[in-house]
């Protein structure tokens, strides 16, 4: 079986002291096909991260199960590449040598692992940045440098945990251009499975094919909405009437979750 | 008056707004100041008469106390002895206590079993101990040495602890999404993250290691700048005295001084 497929998967924390423990995901299925890109979209609070750090391998689920191509995840690898919302680059290594790091984990030889690391700086629009440490880079480099470093482990599949959530709403903007460019450059049977958590409508309809919309904690997924619109696209999507009816819907699904998480 | 017009300089030059920073010249001009100023006062107290010279020597006669010591009695050897016998106690502490605390601040289950033992240890004051290491080991190099290693080792672990303790782990978990294995986490994220704070770690402790070091010198040693004040002391020469610890705190300045360069080297991108 390809692709991602998730089972019954829930998760609660235990409580700390007087606080009771905290149901964050309620049993959830979840079938993603390969080369699919699918954008979660919910309310603060409603398990968005907790789900795609399970799938990370980086927090264990309290019940069910994540399969990936037919193998269960225990365990955190580079078969996942993941970009977190926090700036996560090394800030002792160089732009080059943060997109190295994977590949020199994974022991890929050197000469084959500058050339990766070279075709990523370029996709991400880097060249001239290689040496610069990311200190000084600007926040959207910044998250480049960290796709780029997901993506030179050739990964199964993305998770993106809001990643220009940081980011100012132009630079946001190219981000999600430069995003659908790097993952729509590859053949349509040759794209990565990618995972896109944010809280931003807009961002979630033009970025995926498919649309999730989780409930306030505890979360589970309430509602499922195809996004048809054809790939490449570019900004200008975002003035069609397809594009205003798809926001329009997924506000009503949303706005009483989000509601909900207020007054919780 | 001089200190109103010395504050209204200060005013001037912008470098009493909060937590401004000033520029360059204006720093080494008020540090200077400062050694001027005491200086002056110093001279003041000893050549206008008001300190017995039984007590305190000037500072010219500190100077001439301090020529006659290095060429007539041969002083540079012993500050050499003493910066020997510091840098030995301390790199042995170091090479031992650095490497233990990474694993101790990386592996909970190695902090576990060592951290009470090591907290409990570090409050001996190593210098109740000299009495014990001359009858364990004469009042030779090794128990000058075994002094300033006491004196540092458990310093050294506990602050190496916390320090690779408290590594992001935002940067750890991104490691582990990259491929890396939990050798890969210490090598490549837990002792880069930290070298930095180390290395200023032990800056201090080596800092901290002068003191013991004149301490050890005190008692029972031949040769080394502690030495050579205790001898003054018996000939009531407080030049000497006092020129031996202006040196100690020249060298403490200087190696100071060399550390913060190697650290500004070392890691340029903490800098930025
Ligand atoms: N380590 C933890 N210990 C205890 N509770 C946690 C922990 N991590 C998350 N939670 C709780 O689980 C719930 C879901 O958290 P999660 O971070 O998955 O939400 P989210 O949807 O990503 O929210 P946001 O949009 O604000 O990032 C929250 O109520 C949170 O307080
Ligand atoms: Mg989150």
């Amino acid at each position: 079986m390809q692709g991602l497929s998730i089972r019954g998967l829930t998760r609660t924390f235990p409580g700390q002291g007087s606080a009771g423990p905290t149901l964050a995901l309620q049993p959830t299925d979840l079938d993603v096909a390969p080369g699919e890109f699918v954008s979660i979209l919910g309310p603060s609070g409603c398990g968005k991260s907790t789900l795609l750090r399970i799938v990370a391998g980086l927090d264990r689920p309290t019940g069910g199960s994540v399969t990936l191509s037919g193998r269960q995840v225990t365990r955190p690898g580079p078969d996942r590449g993941m970009v977190f919302q926090s700036y996560t680059l090394f800030p002792w290594l160089t732009v080059e040598q943060n997109i190295l790091f994977g590949l020199r984990e994974r022991r890929v030889p050197q000469a084959r692992a500058r050339e990766i690391a070279a075709a990523y700086i370029a996709r991400t629009g880097l060249r001239g940045f290689e040496h610069h440490w990311p200190r000084q880079l600007s926040g959207g480099m910044q998250q480049r440098t960290a796709l780029a470093r997901a993506l030179a482990n050739d990964p199964e599949i993305l998770l993106l945990d809001e990643p220009f959530g940081a980011l100012d709403h132009q630079t946001r903007e190219l981000m999600q251009e430069l995003l659908l460019e790097v993952w729509g450059a590859d053949t349509p049977a040759a794209r990565k499975t990618v995972l896109f958590v944010t809280h931003d409508i807009d961002e979630a309809v033009f970025l995926a094919s498919r649309v999730l919309v989780m409930s306030a904690r505890p979360g589970r997924v309430k509602a499922e909405v195809p996004v048809p619109l054809p790939y490449p696209r570019d900004w200008m999507v975002k003035t069609t009437p397809e594009f205003a009816a798809l926001k329009a819907k997924l506000m009503g699904e949303i706005r009483e979750e989000v509601r909900k998480a207020a007054l919780a | 008056m001089l200190l109103r017009s010395g504050f209204i300089i200060l005013l001037q030059r912008g470098a009493l707004e909060p937590l401004k920073p000033v520029t360059a010249t204006t720093r080494i001009l008020l540090g200077a100041g400062f050694f001027a100023l005491f200086l002056g006062l110093w001279a003041m107290a000893t050549e206008g008469g008001y300190v017995q010279p039984l007590f305190l020597a000037s500072p010219g006669r500190a100077l001439a106390a301090g020529w006659s010591l290095l060429t007539e009695y041969g002083f540079l050897g012993d500050m050499g002895m003493t910066v020997w016998r510091v840098l030995g106690g301390f790199l042995l502490a170091a090479a031992l206590a650095v490497p233990l605390g990474l694993m101790m601040g990386a592996y909970k289950g190695i902090e576990a079993f060592f951290e009470p033992f090591i907290s409990f240890a570090r409050y001996l004051p190593a210098s109740a101990f000299i009495p014990l290491l001359i009858l364990w080991a004469g009042v030779g190099e090794a128990q000058k040495l075994a002094v300033i290693f006491l004196g540092s080792v458990f310093q050294i672990v506990i602050m190496v602890t916390v320090i690779a303790g408290t590594t992001r782990m935002d940067l750890v978990e991104a490691a582990y999404t990259l491929g890396a294995r939990r050798s890969g986490i210490l090598r490549r994220v837990i002792i880069p993250a930290a070298a930095p704070q180390v290395m200023e770690a032990l800056r201090l402790v080596l800092g901290w290691a002068w003191t013991y070091v004149i301490v050890a010198e005190l008692i029972g040693a031949q040769s080394g700048i502690g030495h050579m004040i205790m001898d003054s002391q018996r000939l009531l020469d407080t030049g000497q005295m006092i020129f031996g610890i202006v040196v100690i705190g020249l060298i403490g300045l200087v190696t100071d001084l060399l550390f913060k360069l190697l650290n500004r080297r070392l890691f340029r991108w903490v800098a930025l």
